[in-house]
């Protein structure tokens, strides 16, 4: 019995779409960062818990080391990278950079598409529905709260 | 002229005196107090566009041509000998590029301490094969007895160093005259760093050059631990940093993982990536070490601290130090007689590392608890007590200090501590709430040496030169502010280069809260220097004389009136540029440089399930000039996190038969979340300490995390009047300490 360990798969990530065969346990994370060189979504734990991998993938949040890049087959991404255009932030990235809502910065590209994420869906968020939003994303340095005053300010 | 100074150096309480070279030049003076044009003011990050992007390269992120990728073997045993370690089948197998054993690199070894230690490491080209090839490993362990209990250590004198012992006065006596004595056993657990980014090296060799990319809090350390082990000239080390995911004193050397990606570059010929999971990471790069602490305070009816004795140790692990546990006890109060006795338990546990005011935190928990159970049996307001027994001068050494604004603190904390009658009035059904303080005592004076230069290019634009590492707490800024407010330049003019040990003079480690106090003298020197060749280039050219001179919003700004914009008078240079060149002078003789504060914190105790919810903290921190007061708030605010997740939920649990270390995961190590934040009001004095160097500033990552811990656990015997005496306050911690509270109440109620 032939044994298929391997698969071509297209994907678009930020409006670029990509062919790549992939090993059927490679994780998106990995096809991300490791074949298509978008080292900006980062790997803190590889256990689902960090949340700094977290992808947009067709308009749904997800922790991209908790997805197989063959899952992802046909799917359009949306990176840390994608959001902005050349020279400019947007102004959820603005108001991470104004607030101080990053320390060391590697948990900032998942804290921005948690965020980006939420602003989609709900462009006022509550305090809470702002908290709730990036429960999944730990950060060590900042304590959250300029986090939590960027994304509101964003909102506003 | 190059001045030969001999000074003392301090890095977290560790003291050696040694040489620097500072340049001679003439005495900077500080600014005054309060905000300037730039320095003092609230200023966004200037790498905030890099890291909003993405675009931030950290070491996670380096992908160099043709780089082969490490797996590590550990030990899967606390104590283990490998009887026959077999590396045949890696080496044969055509898609394993390299395996490597004790033979081939000092970082390996045939007797693992540690669950977790490395034996051998293989490289293969792809990162997702790596730990395959683990499996060609052959092994035959053989499985020892581990020695996993600190007390039975100390019994058996299995000690890192000798007992480390300490008196002053005669506490025996003074004991014996106390009105009062109050004892207790105190414990903290262990805890993991757990920064974001993992330890990571990618090592190359370029001619005879090692180059190193390497997630660290010291470049200078790396490349010297590198040169010493490998007996290789350290100018052939290069050591690169640009971006760099979080360490809170784990990542101040070479570490295991760069050992191996050299030893592996050097068998293979290839770039080699050694990059830790999280699960290594939680193994084998070090922790808060838990601690025993058995205390004992004496004082006189009215509050006056006559004795204090304190038993510490400390369960350092398989390698390590013994930390300064007992610093608080030694230094936070006026107390004549204080002895103290402190072991360093050598364990079958993966080793410590410095964390965040090692020793600091843990002491602070128990000699703050101990003082508020004084407060209690004297019937004395616990802030009272604390500003009763303020130390004017250190006892421990017998100095003044360079400057103290502790009662200030303690002033400013009043309004807060007053609201613990409306907090505890908000108690309803099982939750109880109450209010609880801890003082703070810590290092952060930074010292030489340290260099930094500042180029001014003939367009008028600063850059900051230094191999200094940014480890994420916005030093990067900071520098630009200081360097822009000493040459009268918009911060967007100034641009700061770092990260790179072949492209900048020493710089000092980031650890021990001494970046901004090392580095900023030694930036502001610099660009002084700058500064003194641009005015003295006006004034040939404008023929004026160089004392009406100064620079000023882009100008050079003559006192009669005229200005020149900057790059009118640097454009004179063409292609050249002005180098000013700048070292950190010696701190001040026969002082000592501290940071002090208080936090108070309210809780909310749920009595019936032992649940408890962190509610407010207010930190009133004294380190002298504050730079950046945007980043010096967010520095505050992740300190207390990091004590919150301390105090409540993080702990490393190992099994305590086998010494496997269980909580590897994420999943099992509970990090603070968003969900855990309380708020938080952070007040600075922002008074420079005018003793210290020529910015009066000391660091600030450290003192905030010291005295979270004592401030909650007496916020829960404020509100609940139990009193925990265990790391973290579990279900479990909580529940029992209720349940004796009411056995007490129970027994001292009348028949």
């Amino acid at each position: 019995m032939d044994v298929v360990t391997s698969q071509t798969i297209g994907v678009e990530v930020n409006g670029t779409t990509y062919e790549r065969e992939v090993e059927a346990r490679r994780l998106l994370i990995h096809l991300l960062r490791d074949d298509l060189d978008l080292t900006g979504s980062h790997i803190g734990c590889d256990t689902g818990n960090c949340g700094a991998c977290s992808v947009i993938l067709d308009r749904t949040l997800v922790k991209s080391c908790m997805v197989l890049a063959i899952q992802a087959d046909g799917a359009s991404i949306e990176t840390v990278e994608g959001l902005a255009g050349e020279e400019q932030l947007t102004p959820l990235q603005q108001a991470f950079s104004d607030h101080h809502a990053l320390q060391c910065g590697y948990c900032t590209p998942g804290m921005l598409m948690s965020a980006t994420a939420l602003l989609r869906e709900n462009p006022k968020p509550s305090d809470e529905e702002i908290a709730k939003a990036i429960q999944g994303n730990i950060c060590r340095c900042t304590g959250y709260w300029n986090i939590f005053e960027a994304i509101k300010a964003a909102s506003e | 002229m190059a001045r030969l100074i001999r000074t003392e150096k301090e890095v977290e309480g560790r003291y050696t005196e040694q040489w620097v070279v500072v340049e001679e030049d003439a005495a900077i003076d500080q600014w005054p107090a309060g905000p300037r044009e730039t320095v003092g003011r609230p200023v966004p990050r200037v790498d905030g566009y890099e890291r909003a992007r993405g675009q931030a390269l950290f070491t996670a992120d380096v992908a160099l041509p043709g780089m082969l990728h490490a797996a590590v073997l550990r030990s899967p045993y606390a104590r283990a000998r490998v009887r026959r370690l077999d590396l045949s089948r890696a080496r044969e197998a055509d898609w394993v590029l390299g395996a490597i054993g004790p033979d081939d690199c000092d970082a390996l070894t045939l007797e693992p301490g540690f669950h977790g230690e490395p034996v051998a490491a293989v490289a293969v080209d792809s990162p997702g094969r790596a730990r395959e090839a683990l499996e060609l490993i052959d092994v035959d362990w053989e499985e020892l007895e581990p020695l996993l209990d600190p007390e039975e250590a100390v019994r058996r004198n299995e000690l890192h160093e000798e007992p480390r012992r300490y008196e002053r006065g005669d506490a025996d006596a003074a004991f014996a005259d106390a009105d009062v004595v109050v004892e207790a056993e105190y414990r903290t657990q262990t805890v993991l760093h757990n920064p974001l980014e993992t330890h990571q090296s990618v090592c190359r060799w370029e001619g005879d050059t090692l180059e190193v990319y390497i997630s660290t809090q010291f470049i200078w350390g790396v490349r010297d631990d590198i040169a010493e082990s490998l007996d290789l000239p350290p100018d052939r080390i290069r050591v690169i940093c640009n971006f760099m995911g979080g360490g809170f004193g784990a990542k101040n050397g070479a570490h295991a993982q760069t050992f191996i990606a050299i030893a592996l570059a050097s068998q293979t010929g290839r770039p080699v990536r050694c990059a830790l999971s999280r699960r290594e990471e939680n193994l084998a790069t070090g922790n808060r070490n838990s601690t025993i602490q058995r205390l004992r305070a004496g004082a006189r009816s009215d509050g006056t601290l006559v004795a204090l004795e304190g038993e510490f140790v400390n369960a350092v692990g398989w390698k390590g130090w013994s930390g300064p546990t007992y610093g608080p006890m030694e230094m936070l109060y006026a107390c004549e007689n204080v002895r103290t006795l402190t072991y360093g338990a050598k364990l079958n546990l993966p080793p410590n590392a410095a964390f965040r005011a090692p020793g600091f935190v843990e002491g602070t928990f128990g000699l703050e608890c101990l003082l508020d159970e004084l407060a209690g049996r004297l019937e004395l307001d616990p802030l009272e007590l604390r500003a009763r027994n303020h130390a004017d001068r250190d006892l421990a050494d017998d100095r003044p200090y360079s400057s103290k604004n502790l009662l200030e603190c303690y002033r400013r904390a009043e309004p807060h501590w007053a609201r613990r009658d409306a907090v505890r009035a908000r108690s309803e059904g099982p939750w109880r709430r109450g209010v609880g303080l801890a003082s703070q005592i810590w290092y952060g004076g930074g010292g030489p040496p340290s260099y930094a230069w500042v180029r001014i290019g003939s367009d008028g634009r600063a850059t900051v030169i230094t191999a200094m590492q940014d480890i994420g707490t916005g030093t990067r800024t900071a520098m630009a502010q200081i360097a822009a407010e000493e040459l009268g330049l918009p911060l967007d003019r100034v641009r700061v280069s770092l990260g790179d040990s072949s492209r900048g003079p020493y710089a000092s480690i980031s650890a021990g809260s001494s970046t901004t106090p090392s580095m900023g003298p030694a930036v502001r020197a610099a660009a002084a220097d700058a500064a003194r060749q641009v005015i003295e280039i006006a004034a040939q050219r404008y023929h004026l004389e160089e004392r009406l001179l100064t620079m000023q919003g882009g100008k050079v700004v003559s006192s009669d009136g005229g200005s020149w914009p900057l790059e009118e008078v640097t454009g004179l240079l063409e292609d050249a540029q002005i180098l000013g060149k700048g070292a950190r002078g010696p701190n001040p003789t026969g002082m000592r440089v501290l940071t002090f504060g208080i936090q108070v914190a309210d809780v909310a105790v749920d009595v019936e399930t032992g649940e408890v919810r962190v509610e407010r903290i207010a930190a009133i921190h004294d380190v002298g000039r504050v730079i950046n007061p945007l980043g010096a708030q967010s520095q505050v605010e992740g300190g207390i996190i990091q004590g919150v997740g301390h105090t409540l939920s993080e702990e490393r649990l190992v099994d305590p038969a086998s010494g496997i270390v269980l909580t590897q995961s994420l999943d099992a190590y509970k990090l603070p979340t968003i969900a855990d934040v309380p708020e938080i009001v952070v007040e600075l004095l922002d008074i420079p300490d005018e003793h210290l160097t020529n910015l009066g500033s000391k660091g600030l990552g450290e003192p905030p995390i010291v005295p979270t811990a004592a401030a909650i656990v007496n916020a829960i015997r404020d509100a609940t009047g139990a009193d925990v005496r265990s790391l973290p306050v579990s279900r479990d911690e909580m529940l029992r300490a209720l349940r004796e509270a009411r056995e007490r109440e129970r027994a001292a109620a009348p028949a």
